[in-house]
């Protein structure tokens, strides 16, 4: 076995978890969520993740572990504390038009309550940082990646006009209810978040405490974020595993769900040196801003979304047998190196091993059949259409 | 007979000349969830410290290294189609492969069950 006590020293192969943000906080020591007491006293295993201390998964006793974690959120409510991502408003007269330079999502058309998938773009089309914008009336908020929220708010402090009021809300948590029974949960808890539909959020009362929720998440299954400020958030998470059906669960099981439902994760699946159209995600380039242009990025954009504009394409690989690829894995196509795993690892929805990767354009048609090299052998796998496990989300207009 | 215990959380059951080697309780409950398993085929000269089998649980992928020298004599082969059997019975029936003692004297080294419980208390 490796060396040390700790789950995060145990790992010898790079990107079974993502950890790798961690290294530029090394210098300093991580800083502690508001439900950190909370978290140990449920017995989680804490690692540090984007500069804080946060739960990789809870006790195997009270029917933790990343498995069990992962199957309960398929089937029932799991809780997770994503307090470390960054929660950032920004307001003024022209906030829609000055973000609209940043990102290519049309925010003029936002209605009050709705929520879109965007990202910040370098003038190369490099992605900076994945996030979602919602107007939430008075201001737009963004929710980034927590391992990118310093640099994402010094991006924002340089490029936005100076009456654009960029607010960074630091004690306010974060908690995600995700699964097929969060709705009835959150429901019986605040009435009329059961109204919501995806991507749609609204200001609520709880406690006498305003929170704002979203019907959102990150794991392919219905569910809502809980905005709410640190110092009730204890309260709230207590509430919510009060109700049988809801277990708390960790960064362990969040990663495996979101990669089941085929949604990237940034620094490993996203990064600088990957853009949108690569990416697989052109639903969040709108044509009205493909047309206009007037975004970071614009034209590099454009340029990839033209026919054989881009050179590689993120697809999903299914493998055969038990053996998973991690990160980082190459790929090949006969003994043409092809692409490289970008996440992987076992699936237990579907009980076989399943990777994200970034793959020559040419041979990423489903159905495409590829090796993965692990450890000097050649695991067969084959392009699947993403995402692995299909999505529960509950739209608008669906019944 | 003997069991003895390593640092890098591997225990060794010595008989005679042979010896068998698994994880510990302790290292399976570190990795959580285990999907898959290596083991060295049969015949296989290891040098203690040489990585010997490799472990992938959902998490990660870690090494197992062989904790004295010797060649090896089998594998367990049920960890191929069972490979939870580390999660379910590490200590027994979840074993790894099995050596030839070649140097009893690498063994002095090794943790009693005692010292190795120490050890673990010290690491929470």
């Amino acid at each position: 076995m490796a060396k040390g006590p700790d789950v995060r020293a145990l790992p010898r192969h790079a990107g079974d978890l993502p950890m790798s943000d961690t290294e530029e906080f090394e210098e300093q020591p991580p800083e502690k969520l508001p439900l950190d007491a909370w978290h140990r006293e449920h017995g989680a295993r804490m690692v540090p993740f984007a500069g804080y201390e946060m739960p990789i998964q809870y006790a195997k006793e009270a029917g933790g572990g990343i498995v069990a974690e992962h199957d309960w959120t398929r089937t029932h409510a799991s809780l997770f504390d994503v307090s470390h991502m960054g929660q950032l408003a920004v307001a003024g007269d022209n906030a829609a038009g000055e973000l609209e330079k940043l990102l290519p999502a049309s925010l003029g058309n936002l209605a009050e309550g709705q929520m879109r998938y965007s990202f910040l773009l370098t003038e190369a089309g490099g992605i900076i940082d994945d996030l979602i914008v919602t107007n939430t009336g008075p201001h737009l908020a963004l929710v980034v990646n927590g391992a990118c929220k310093w640099d994402d708010i010094a991006h924002l402090r340089e490029h936005l006009d100076d009456d654009v009021t960029l607010t960074h809300y630091d004690d306010f948590a974060l908690l995600a209810l995700q699964g097929p029974e969060a709705v009835d949960v959150l429901d019986a808890l605040i009435p009329g978040v059961a109204r919501l539909t995806f991507m749609r959020a609204g200001l609520f009362q709880w406690n006498g405490q305003h929170v704002w929720i979203s019907r959102a998440g990150y794991t392919g299954e219905d569910g809502f974020e809980i905005s709410i400020h640190e110092t009730h958030v204890r309260a709230l998470a207590d509430a919510l595993v009060a109700d049988d059906r809801v277990k708390p669960a960790g960064l362990g099981a969040r990663d495996s769900l979101r990669l089941e439902a085929g949604l990237p994760l940034y620094g490993h699946d996203l990064d600088l040196d990957t853009d949108p159209v690569s990416a697989g995600l052109g639903f969040a380039l709108p044509k009205s801003r493909r047309e206009k242009g007037g975004f970071a990025g614009h034209a590099a954009t454009m340029a990839r979304l033209e026919d054989g504009g881009s050179a590689s394409r993120r697809v999903g690989l299914a493998l055969e047998g038990r053996l998973p690829a991690r990160e980082g894995a190459k790929v090949f196509s006969g003994n043409a190196l092809v692409g490289t795993v970008t996440s992987g690892g076992f699936s237990p929805t579907l009980g076989h091993p399943i990777a994200m990767a970034m793959i020559e354009s040419e041979q990423a048609t489903d159905g495409t059949k590829l090796e993965i090299e692990v450890r000097s052998k050649r695991l067969p796998a084959r392009v699947v259409p993403l995402p692995f496990v299909p999505h529960k989300y509950v739209r608008k207009g669906a019944s | 007979m003997p069991r003895y215990f390593t640092e890098e959380h591997e225990w060794i059951d010595v008989e005679g000349e042979t010896a068998t080697i698994g994880i510990t309780d302790y290292a399976q409950e570190q990795l959580g969830d285990i999907v898959f398993v290596e083991v060295p085929q049969e015949g296989t000269e290891l040098a203690k410290g040489a990585e010997a089998a490799v472990v992938e649980s959902v998490k990660a992928a870690s090494d197992v290294y062989a904790p004295i020298s010797g060649t090896v004599t089998e594998g367990n082969s049920a960890l191929e189609d069972e490979p939870e059997l580390v999660n379910s019975s590490p200590e027994e029936e979840g074993w790894f492969f099995r050596i030839t003692v070649s140097d009893k004297g690498q063994l002095d080294a090794l943790m009693d069950e005692g010292a190795y419980k120490t050890f673990c208390e010290g690491l929470d």
